[in-house]
């Protein structure tokens, strides 16, 4: 048996205050975005998937980072740097949007907390952190407002799927935030700021702790039915609420409106690249991403070309739907739901079909 | 899944292949350390009856949720049958490697070949 995907170099990984945790429970571990994380436990992806679609999963999720902003123009700097309206966020509330280079290329895409009047807290994806904390740290110069990295911080858990409010409630000192609010909260005594946020399409929260209470936190949430799930469940999660991943379906080499992500883009801020984002909504643009389902056989992996022109950039099993699903490019002429495309899945020709956003939605398809 | 195991009367290839022997027919398949390494196989992709597979050569795909591998023929042949149950349920790969996991049947080119594979207990050893 041969893999197919290339063994990460043995680059000294890091390793999140979990990791004896995972250890414990028989994960297993791969390097990702130079980190040593868990991609399954021992019951399998399939498992903690559907444990997520029908209870409650919590993922480790402290390889992400997070960037501070704060001072008189914390507001201004980032309406310069992120593409939604900083204006428009609320005390308590959470801001999605893209972070682009002049040309509208997309360096990453953020959940942005509005903690206090002068305070935000922007989470970011691993692989960029470093990249986006330089590039706030160049335009800061410009305001009065400060910058500064709280990876190390922060530990951060997510814990998602139709139980996982109950779960973590039960532990809280009062009620979780609302769905997109932010609040901080004691949890079994330890500080944290819990967000109704999440990345499987299942309600939950998010939980930032310090990275010393998150053992306590995350046994607590084990304790009471959460179920360890990895970044592979997080991936198919996502995929079939049609979430995007940066690195994936994101990337510089496209913009916002191709990826579907006109929604949390105001160009009128005068964000960096929003007139190149203008150019392309007015213009219409010349591809889209859009979800796909196959209709026979096969398993559509990022980087099968589609006949026609058009690329996957994501792709599964899916757990829920048992068929392959997946996310890619195509011509905007031919992205219609419904449309009929094929894909080179290593020499075999598979037949799929555009589908409506999300892939998987329970009271549709459960 | 089951515990490791590697039956007695089968021969091993060093990339987890396992070969039963039957006069100058053989089964293929993979071990249970290459399905524990996969984690759960989700789809397997046959050859066609009647292509010919070479030793050390891939000869079919199966994939798990995040990955795909090839499948290397421990022996050269021809293949005479494939396990068409395995479309319907790819996890036979995981629950039983050495019996409805199954994957090929070859008739063999040069039944000498097998000379140079392992008995359980040299590929149990390659494993440490």
């Amino acid at each position: 048996m041969r893999r197919r995907v290339a063994d990460a170099s043995s680059q000294t990984l890091k390793r999140t205050p979990l990791h004896d945790r995972h250890v414990a429970a028989s994960a297993r571990l791969i390097p990702f975005a130079g980190w040593e994380m868990p991609v399954q436990y021992a019951d399998g992806i399939r498992a903690e998937h559907v444990a997520v679609r029908n209870a409650a999963g919590v993922f480790d999720v402290s390889h992400m980072g997070q960037i501070e902003t704060t001072g008189p123009q914390a507001a201004a700097l980032l309406q310069r740097l992120i593409s939604n309206d900083v204006d428009a966020l609320q005390v308590g509330a959470s801001l999605y949007a893209v972070l682009c280079r002049e040309d509208g290329g997309i360096i990453d895409d953020l959940l942005t907390y509005r903690l206090a009047p002068d305070h935000y807290l922007t989470v970011t994806n691993a692989a960029n952190h470093e990249r986006d904390f330089a590039w706030f740290h160049k335009h800061a110069a410009d305001f009065d407002a400060e910058v500064a990295d709280a990876i190390d911080r922060y530990a951060m858990l997510a814990v998602q799927g139709p139980r996982a409010r109950e779960v973590v409630q039960t532990a809280a000192d009062a009620p979780l935030p609302a769905h997109h609010t932010v609040a901080e909260r004691t949890l079994i005594g330890r500080r944290a700021l819990v967000c109704g946020t999440g990345y499987t399409g299942e309600d939950g929260v998010e939980v930032l702790v310090a990275p010393e209470d998150a053992v306590t936190v995350w046994d607590e949430v084990v304790r009471r039915g959460a179920t360890p799930a990895g970044l592979g469940a997080r991936d198919t999660l996502r995929l079939e609420a049609c979430l995007p991943l940066y690195g994936n379906d994101l990337s510089e080499e496209r913009g916002p409106i191709e990826a579907g992500l006109g929604w949390c883009c105001k160009e009128d801020t005068g964000f960096i690249g929003s007139d190149a984002v203008r150019a392309v909504r007015e213009a219409g643009p010349p591809e889209r991403l859009r979800p796909f389902r196959l209709t026979g056989p096969g398993i559509p992996r990022p980087g099968n070309a589609i006949a026609g022109g058009g690329v996957v950039t994501s792709g599964t099993l899916s757990p829920c739907l048992d068929v392959g699903v997946g996310m890619g490019y195509l011509p905007a002429e031919r992205a219609d739901v419904g449309t009929a495309i094929e894909i080179d899945v290593r020499g075999k020709t598979r037949e799929a079909v555009v589908a409506e956003r999300p892939l998987y939605r329970k009271e549709r398809d459960g | 899944m089951a515990d490791a195991s590697y039956p007695d009367d089968l021969l091993y290839h060093a990339e987890h292949d396992w070969v039963r022997l039957d006069g100058d027919t053989a089964e293929f398949g993979i071990t249970w350390f290459a399905q524990d390494a996969l984690g759960e196989v989700v789809f397997f992709d046959p050859p066609e009856v009647g292509s010919t597979v070479t030793k050390d050569q891939p000869y079919a795909e199966v994939e798990s949720v995040k990955a795909v591998s090839d499948v290397i023929a421990p022996l050269s042949g021809e293949i005479i049958e494939v396990n068409t149950e395995l479309g319907e349920k790819p996890e036979a790969i995981n629950e039983e490697p050495y019996g409805a996991g199954w994957m090929v049947k070859v008739k063999l080119s040069d039944p000498s070949e097998q000379e140079s594979l392992l008995d359980r207990e040299a590929y149990e050893a390659s494993l440490q």
